[in-house]
């Protein structure tokens, strides 16, 4: 035995060290999800049972009854549409602005723009809210209207009943700028990481500009751009504190952009001053509990679609 | 199908930096002419300029003239993207279109040129993958990914893309330097026989390669690093190899290159 050499494994402290971080910081992030998952369950629990209307199908949302009346539906539509009609613009023109930081200009002048969207990512929420109520909302007004008048006849688009600005269509702009750097940002660096050898054959087969994004650049940063989409949808779902000083209450739920309404995030934050007791704060925290789910789905789908990208290429 | 290059007085520089010094040489139409010479001496970047793909890094211009058939490449008004159309070019690493099927990647060059017939469309791609020597391979999952092939297979998937489009001239850059030795093999058999119809100019630092595949070899060499490359001469592959007029290319032939 002594005239072999020791081959046996010796636990070196630096590994066992940074190992035992890392496993604990990544369990302690698991963990962290699962309370808050747990929190916000348990909170809930007792208002649910109660619950005298459908959490599901009913529009209402009151916590001062008894027993308490309170659905999500409408909250889930205005959350989602807002979402959705901020996301349909702030997508295209977040790959527009990223294909003209990648493709077209280049140096200093990239640089500029590329700072000034960044700028945006920079601006407090509350900001945007007041900007969008007292600022751009009444400067779109004239808009809204048209579209209204034109469009009308389909509920999407009908008549709100709300005077004020303060409508889904408002909030949902507001968002679409507020997503748009970071989306901008993500999809800019997928873009960037085209191979050159991919850019320079559809170069070399006499592709122009645009067919060059078309054949080389948009098919490798497809992925990576519904990525970032879902990235910022997760943030446009959560936005809080902005959608609630744009949006405007309303007495009766309507599918319309022109409506007002409330979101998850905003009714939440709206009604703060009624947490006075568990009870009334888990009527709440219900609807924390369907946003929380929904926002985990966003990001998870974002993963899977970035992941099924990478595997591909 | 195929035209005569004349390169006269060209000189490439990348912003303030002369990359190539005066290139006077002639390839005729239907022969592989091959460029071989040291790293950094300037023959990718001289290929570059036979379809303006140079022009593609920033600052990167050339002087002098390229002739195809008579016509300059860089006269006034020329448009960059048509002459590519007419000179093809098969890159270093193969570079198949990502997300496009095998058809699709082989007629991406005639649906830039506007074919949209699908019957026309379906012939150029199977004759194309045929010229390629792909054909027997690929004829049954003509729609799966293009980058789903092997190495020496995306090669000449390349090689078919570039093709369909029926150039006049066919640049290669190192196609095979990413390649095992049998793919190389396989793509050193369809060069010979795309020159029956093909003007090809190929860019290699496999010696044995250019003496194998080429019918004129151009031998490109610099001073010393940072200074211009240059083209030392050009003639039959049978003569640079055994009988060279230059002391350098002998150098450079035999391995005595310092």
């Amino acid at each position: 035995m002594s005239n072999q050499p020791e081959i046996q494994s010796t636990s070196r402290v630096g590994d066992v060290l940074f190992g035992g971080a890392a496993k604990i910081a990544s369990g302690g992030i698991v963990l962290i999800v699962l309370i808050i998952g747990i929190f916000l369950l348990s909170n809930a629990w007792q208002p649910l049972l109660d619950n005298s209307a459908n959490f599901f199908t009913s529009t209402e949302f009151r916590a001062s009854t008894k027993p308490p009346r309170f659905g999500v539906a409408a909250l889930l539509w205005t959350t989602l549409l807002t979402s959705a009609v901020a996301l349909a613009i702030a997508v295209p023109v977040a790959i527009g602005l990223a294909l003209l930081l990648t493709q077209y200009v280049t140096g200093r002048v990239a640089s500029a723009i590329a700072f000034v969207i960044d700028l945006l990512a920079a601006v407090p929420s509350v900001i945007f809210g007041l900007w969008g109520i007292k600022i751009f909302g009444p400067a779109i007004q004239p808009s809204a209207h048209l579209i209204e008048n034109l469009l009308g006849w389909i509920p999407l688009f009908g008549d709100g009943q709300v005077a004020s600005p303060g409508t889904v269509f408002t909030a949902s702009l507001v968002l679409a700028i507020m997503i748009l750097p970071i989306i901008t940002a993500l999809t800019r660096d997928v873009f960037a990481q085209t191979p050159r050898e991919t850019i320079e054959g559809a170069l070399a087969l006499g592709a122009t500009r645009w067919e060059v994004t078309r054949l080389a650049v948009l098919p490798y940063g497809r992925s990576g751009a519904i990525a970032a989409a879902m990235l910022g949808l997760g943030r446009a779902l959560g936005e809080t504190i902005a959608v609630m000083l744009i949006l405007s209450k309303v007495a009766r739920f309507d599918v319309s952009v022109f409506s007002g309404g409330e979101t998850f995030a905003s009714i939440i934050a709206r009604n703060a001053p009624e947490f006075d007791t568990p009870y009334k704060a888990g009527v709440y925290i219900s609807a924390g509990l369907v946003l929380f789910v929904l926002t985990f789905a966003v990001n998870a789908l974002a993963r899977v679609v970035a992941e099924r990208g990478k595997a591909k290429s | 199908m195929s035209k005569r290059i004349e390169v006269r007085d060209l000189d490439v520089y990348y912003g303030k930096f002369h990359a190539v010094n005066q290139v006077n040489l002639t390839v005729q139409p239907r022969t592989v002419t091959a460029f071989i010479g040291p790293s950094g001496c300037g023959k990718s970047t001289v290929l570059r300029t036979l379809n303006r793909m140079h022009e593609v890094i920033p600052g990167a211009y050339c002087t002098g003239q390229v002739l195809l058939d008579g016509t300059d490449l860089y006269a006034p008004g020329v448009d960059p993207v048509a002459v590519r159309r007419i000179v093809g070019m098969v890159f270093q690493r193969p570079n198949p279109f990502p997300s496009m099927s095998i058809y699709d990647n082989v007629a991406s060059g005639l649906k830039l040129n506007g074919e949209r017939n699908k019957q026309v469309l379906d012939e150029a791609v199977e004759t194309a993958l045929k010229g390629a020597n792909l054909w027997k391979e690929v004829k049954d999952r003509l729609d799966k990914a293009g980058m789903g092939l092997s190495g020496g297979q995306q090669q000449r998937l390349c090689i078919a893309r570039a093709i369909a489009v029926k150039p006049e001239v066919l640049l290669m850059d190192e196609p095979c330097s990413a390649l095992d030795p049998i793919s190389t093999l396989a793509v050193e058999d369809l060069i010979h026989e795309l020159k029956e119809s093909y003007t090809v100019v190929i860019v290699t630092h496999n010696m044995q390669q250019a003496a194998r595949v080429s019918d004129e070899t151009a031998f490109f060499n610099l001073k010393a690093q940072g200074e211009p490359g240059h083209l030392v001469e050009i003639g039959p592959t049978e003569q640079i190899f055994h009988n060279p007029t230059q002391q350098a290319t002998e150098d450079y032939i035999t391995g005595r290159f310092g």
